[in-house]
């Protein structure tokens, strides 16, 4: 346990499994102990998974994974936050307050995933058009089943 | 000032003002916040039209909302930014991306760990021997295998000669961008030098699938030597024009000097790297901070900058190259003999001669190349300095031949966040001696 979440590590790296409430917290205190910046935030959908065997007992495997990686230079430390996003409440907190870096990301996990982020000052599409139905990194997303999609597009015959 | 030197703004690592030794306040994002309402502008596309002026209003034509790109010929590719303006001043920028996005990351969960280099090549196409390498290096991360040392050591000569390539791509195009057209041609010709060089060993100019797991694809070709001692000969005297071209050159100079400024606090907050970070003096480099490959046996300074403008950016872009050349020198004496894949049989199929012999290597060959081999469970992350900044890899893997998931952490999308607080305020001229400067690959900023 580490700021009161459950840690463990994987090939070597630290990672801590906070719960979506306790993430604000967390990173905060992250922050605060030298994690400068945040150097990357994306998403993983587990719904394909055979079976997840790196979570720690007490955390419940949830579809959506949420995942923030902190880097603190002074001490060449990185670790990792891997956040369980249940599928029917797709939403965490934003960290824009605590590292502005992360806006382009989290729109890039909502666009990609449909993963909301409270407080996130702009959630909009980034890769895919604005009108575009659908995330297409989710695992129930096929690839070739995609009619085209385009704005005024004429329907061609 | 007209000498080549330009130790006014360039200083060593050790005697930088501000290195990560000393006290900023990293976690202030207060200041970025402040700004954030002034430079970055939050307008969906119907939002902008709205915002179409009123032809019989005359207050309403002082600001208007401007379409730059994506077919822009300073936009690097397919960057299109939505500028409010008032008057030739920029207030704030929306940039606007996804214009290549063909979704690399669905793509490489279709793909076997062999065939994941051909797919992220293809994501930073002037320095695509880094994404090669960071897939490489998560997927033997996560089999816990190691390779030979031969394979580090020709992993880390072709990525310095792909850095020197990459910089050599952005003098050009920095070049052009602010009206110093012959600076493009000088730049494509030295880079081409290096890209022949490139093709001799791997058989491409660009998108090699040149390092892949357990190695690299093929040995360096007879007299390897010889060439990267031509390319060095020939590449250090370019340098020292580029400098009597560009670097001591006043309009040069006024068009970059003061232009487009951050400070170490907001680079930090707004996660940039690479050059822009350091730009601002804070020396960060992930070859000296964080070694991976071989980098703690061979001798490089990091590079930094005094007032994190356009022109330091330039600076330390020129002088990297120089050091990156520093390294490859090191290199040519320091190559380990022995092999240049991993001999684990599980990853490397076997000998051609093999083949025609025993029906075993040929199953074993066959099952390579069309199942792929199976990497065990996992997640892992794992970083590189690209000539842009943090190139990671976050690979996720399910046990079987395919990542379960695999997430590129460009340095040009992340980067492209300092665009509007880089242009708040300045002129639109400038506009696009800052954008040359952030140095965006649409390809990786999309993918």
């Amino acid at each position: 346990m580490t700021y009161g979440v459950p840690e463990t590590t994987s090939r070597g790296q630290r990672v801590l499994h906070p719960s979506p409430d306790q993430l604000i917290g967390t990173v905060t205190a992250l922050r605060d102990d030298g994690f400068c910046t945040a150097v990357d935030v994306t998403a993983v959908d587990y719904a394909d998974h055979p079976g997840r065997i790196d979570l720690p007992t007490g955390i419940a495997a949830e579809r959506f994974e949420l995942v923030v990686m902190l880097h603190a230079h002074q001490r060449g430390e990185r670790v990792r936050l891997r956040v369980q996003v249940p599928a029917d409440d797709p939403s965490v907190p934003s960290l824009f307050d605590l590292f502005p870096g992360t806006e382009a990301m989290e729109r890039e996990v909502f666009d990609l995933y449909g993963v909301t982020f409270d407080g996130h000052p702009d959630l909009t599409r980034i890769l895919m058009p604005e009108d575009w139905e659908g995330h297409p990194l989710r695992k129930d997303f096929d690839i070739g089943s995609i009619p085209v999609q385009f704005k005024d597009a004429p329907v061609v015959r | 000032m007209t000498t080549g030197t330009h130790d006014a703004t360039l200083r060593d690592a050790a005697e930088a003002p501000s290195d990560a030794t000393t006290g900023i306040d990293m976690g202030s994002a207060e200041r970025v916040h402040r700004r954030d309402g002034s430079a970055v502008l939050r307008l969906s596309e119907a939002e902008a039209l709205d915002q179409v002026s009123d032809p019989d209003n005359p207050a309403a034509d002082e600001r208007m909302i401007l379409n730059m790109g994506p077919a822009h010929p300073s936009t690097h590719g397919v960057l299109r930014l939505m500028l409010e303006m008032e008057g030739e001043t920029i207030l704030r920028t929306k940039p606007v991306i996804g214009y290549l996005h063909t979704g690399m990351e669905k793509t490489a969960e279709n793909l076997s760990f062999l065939q994941g280099p051909t797919n992220v090549t293809r994501m930073d196409y002037a320095a695509s021997l880094f994404s090669e390498l960071v897939f490489s290096l998560a997927t033997e991360k996560l089999l816990g295998i190691e390779v030979p040392p031969r394979a580090t050591w020709i992993r880390m000569l072709m990525c310095e000669l792909n850095r020197v390539s990459s910089h050599l791509l952005f003098q050009a195009t920095n070049g052009m961008d602010l009206g110093a057209v012959s600076m493009m041609i000088y730049g494509w010709r030295e880079r081409e030098e290096v890209l022949r060089f490139f093709e001799k060993v791997t058989g491409l100019r660009m998108n090699h699938n040149y390092i892949r797991p357990g190695g690299v694809a093929a040995d360096l070709p007879d007299g390897w030597r010889d060439d990267i001692r031509r390319l060095l000969d020939l590449i250090r005297p370019r340098l020292d024009e580029y400098d009597t071209l560009l670097t001591g050159q006043p309009i040069f100079r006024q068009r970059l000097q003061g232009v487009g400024v951050l400070t170490p606090a907001e680079a930090l907050a707004l996660s940039a790297t690479g050059p822009i970070l350091r730009s601002t003096g804070y020396a960060w480099d992930l070859r000296r901070d964080e070694p991976y490959l071989a980098y703690d046996e061979v001798d490089f300074d990091v590079l930094v900058g005094t007032y994190g403008d356009s022109f330091d950016r330039f600076a330390i872009r020129l002088d990297e190259t120089r050091e990156s050349l520093r390294i490859v020198e090191q290199i040519l004496d320091l190559m380990p003999t022995g092999d240049y894949r991993t001999q684990d049989k599980k990853v490397t199929p076997p000998p051609r001669a093999r083949i025609g012999e025993s029906m075993e290597a040929l199953i074993h060959h066959f099952k390579i190349f069309t199942e792929g081999f199976h990497v065990p469970e996992g997640e892992v992350y794992v970083a590189v300095e690209s000539p842009r900044g943090e190139l990671g890899c976050y690979l996720v893997s399910d046990g079987g031949p395919k990542p379960y998931r695999m997430h590129i952490r460009g340095p040009s999308f992340v980067n492209l966040q300092t665009l509007p607080h880089l242009m708040e305020g300045g002129l639109i001229a400038d506009g696009v001696a800052i954008i040359s400067s952030v140095d965006p690959i649409m390809g990786e900023v999309d993918r």
